[in-house]
């Protein structure tokens, strides 16, 4: 679990750590959604390049994401080879029954595997950069224009941040319950599937009452402290659109304007 | 002296449970630290709860600085009351420290700079500045004690109820926790309610009162109080480690002039002891 980079917050100090989270979350949605319009190297050098310039201005170290690929790459190397055995068409090198290679999968083979980086990294700066507060925070900021259709954005993000809150608390009560379940002679993690999934049951049962127990308490704690409604409350934490944001946008915007431009038609 | 909670011939029960309380009377003054002893079960916390407008009445009614506890008042007497409960996972709402401590002033709607600058007076008014950015599962439970009495100091009550506030901690953190409430309160005279099944917190109150199953069996001064420890005893509740002591030393034919005795009583009345023969 340690060397598990995603969904990890480095602290820091650079200009992506700076940025405002709402603009963070709408660049990487942004991103993604250009990646899929590249089709020729040339499209897929200028994302790979403007990546490159975003991870270096987060300040963290290239053999720290790699090391944080590490644990996706067999899904990247599975879906990778499905690609090139499974496409048809332009020369072909190697058949075997259904199986065959050509220069074409070969082409379309390295696109997934780039796509696959390119959408990994940006969501790994974006978790590695954002703490995860800030990152409820950008969800409430980006989802406001939903207010106008009644959508409760401020109850949502309350509990975003209350869900984050309590993810390390109940990390350790389940640390905890297995602990003591184990001592009591539950087997976790060995035996048949039928044999597991019996075995989860005494940890998942007390995991459940722990956690409505948790909410009954909290919910009393928040109603004493003057907790009404999600809408009618003013905000400790600010997080404003910068210059850097401005800056960032335009040069995103660039990119995929150069991306449009230069793609294959 | 001026009573700042009144609470006048209160019927309580939970839904599908037999009646909790049944004529309670009960006044608390203005700027005492006041002890509420109990057996579990014997309605302490409900009774705070009451107090704080979280569970409505059947009959009767609590009045908190004159303002009788019904929905038209509640907000304006849970500005007045700040309340530590006992498990300190479960009243830990922000993220970090300094949203939770934020918690209470967002809710009234306060002025983000005036916020920021209440946030970090209270932090530092409990030495929990330093950990301001620290997150719930890095901190110690005496630290979220604090932190959760810092959020409440935010709000200037008037009024601290410690729903068994100390019960969780170790023994250190829970004497650590009461210095602390003991100076705010002296600082800012407030009134100090302390729901308690730790005899030693109930001894330096100002009163006791000793509930047991949904009636007040007394109330007095703790020495007055702890001048029965087999009543104590009888219903369930422990003994002063004085009074222990006494008892003790009576079995063994050394017998006290009084059965409770505080600690320092209790030395002197031992010098006295050796020094005679």
């Amino acid at each position: 679990m340690n060397n598990f980079l995603f969904g990890r917050y480095l602290p820091g100090n650079s200009w992506i750590h700076q940025m405002s989270p709402q603009s963070k979350l709408t660049l990487s949605f942004y991103f993604v959604v250009v990646i899929f319009f590249a089709n020729n190297l040339a499209s897929y050098g200028a994302l790979a390049a403007l990546i490159i310039v975003v991870v270096l201005l987060s300040g963290v170290s290239i053999t720290f994401f790699l090391k944080g690929i590490r644990p996706l790459i067999w899904l990247i190397i599975f879906t990778v080879s499905l690609q090139i055995l499974f496409s048809a068409g332009g020369h072909v090198f190697w058949q075997w029954g259904p199986f065959s290679i050509s220069d074409l999968s070969l082409i379309n083979g390295g696109y997934i595997f780039i796509r696959f980086l390119l959408i990994i990294m940006i969501s790994t700066v974006l978790t590695l950069t954002t703490t995860p507060l800030a990152i409820a925070d950008g969800v409430q900021t980006v989802l406001k224009p939903l207010k106008k259709i009644h959508f409760p954005v401020d109850t949502l993000a309350l509990m975003l941040s209350i869900a984050l809150r309590f993810v390390p608390t109940l990390m350790d009560e389940m640390g905890t319950i297995l602990n003591a379940q184990r001592s009591r002679g539950v087997d976790f993690g060995s035996g048949s599937l039928k044999h597991r999934v019996q075995a989860a049951v005494p940890l998942l049962v007390p995991l459940f009452t722990g956690a409505i127990n948790h909410a009954e308490n909290l919910s009393t704690a928040m109603e004493a402290r003057g907790f009404s409604d999600s809408e009618h409350r003013s905000k400790y934490r600010v997080y404003r659109w910068q210059g850097k944001d401005t800056i960032s946008w335009l040069a995103f915007l660039a990119v995929g304007g150069l991306v449009l431009w230069i793609r294959k038609h | 002296m001026k009573d700042i909670i009144q609470i006048q011939n209160i019927s309580f029960n939970y839904s599908n449970q037999p009646r909790l309380f049944d004529g309670l009377s009960l006044d608390v003054h203005q700027g005492e630290w006041l002890a509420l002893i109990g057996q579990n079960g014997s309605g302490k916390s409900t009774l705070a709860r009451l107090i704080d407008g979280l569970n409505v009445l059947t009959k009767g009614q609590i009045l908190v600085a004159g303002m009788p506890v019904n929905d038209a008042n509640v907000l304006k007497i849970r500005n007045k009351i700040g309340m530590v409960f006992q498990n300190p996972e479960d009243q830990f709402v922000g993220a970090t420290v300094e949203d939770d401590v934020a918690f209470g002033l967002e809710n009234r709607q306060v002025d983000r700079q005036k916020m920021h600058d209440i946030v970090k007076q209270s932090l530092k008014s409990v030495n929990m500045w330093e950990f301001r950015d620290r997150i719930p599962a890095n901190l110690s439970g005496g630290q979220k004690q604090r932190v959760a009495i810092a959020g409440i100091i935010a709000l200037s009550p008037e009024i601290i109820i410690l729903d068994e506030a100390t019960s969780m901690l170790d023994p250190r953190g829970r004497q650590d926790i009461l210095n602390l409430v003991r100076q705010i309160k002296e600082k800012n005279h407030l009134t100090v309610i302390s729901i308690t099944h730790d005899i030693d917190e109930a001894a330096g109150a100002d009163r006791v009162v000793i509930i047991n199953k949904g009636q007040k069996i007394d109330e007095d001064t703790p020495a007055q109080i702890f001048k029965h420890p087999k009543r104590l005893e009888q219903i369930g509740l422990d003994v002063p480690y004085t009074s222990q002591l006494i008892a003790a030393l009576s079995k063994r034919s050394v017998h006290a002039a009084k059965e409770y005795l505080n600690s320092e009583e209790l030395i002197t009345w031992i010098k006295q002891l050796v020094s005679t023969t």
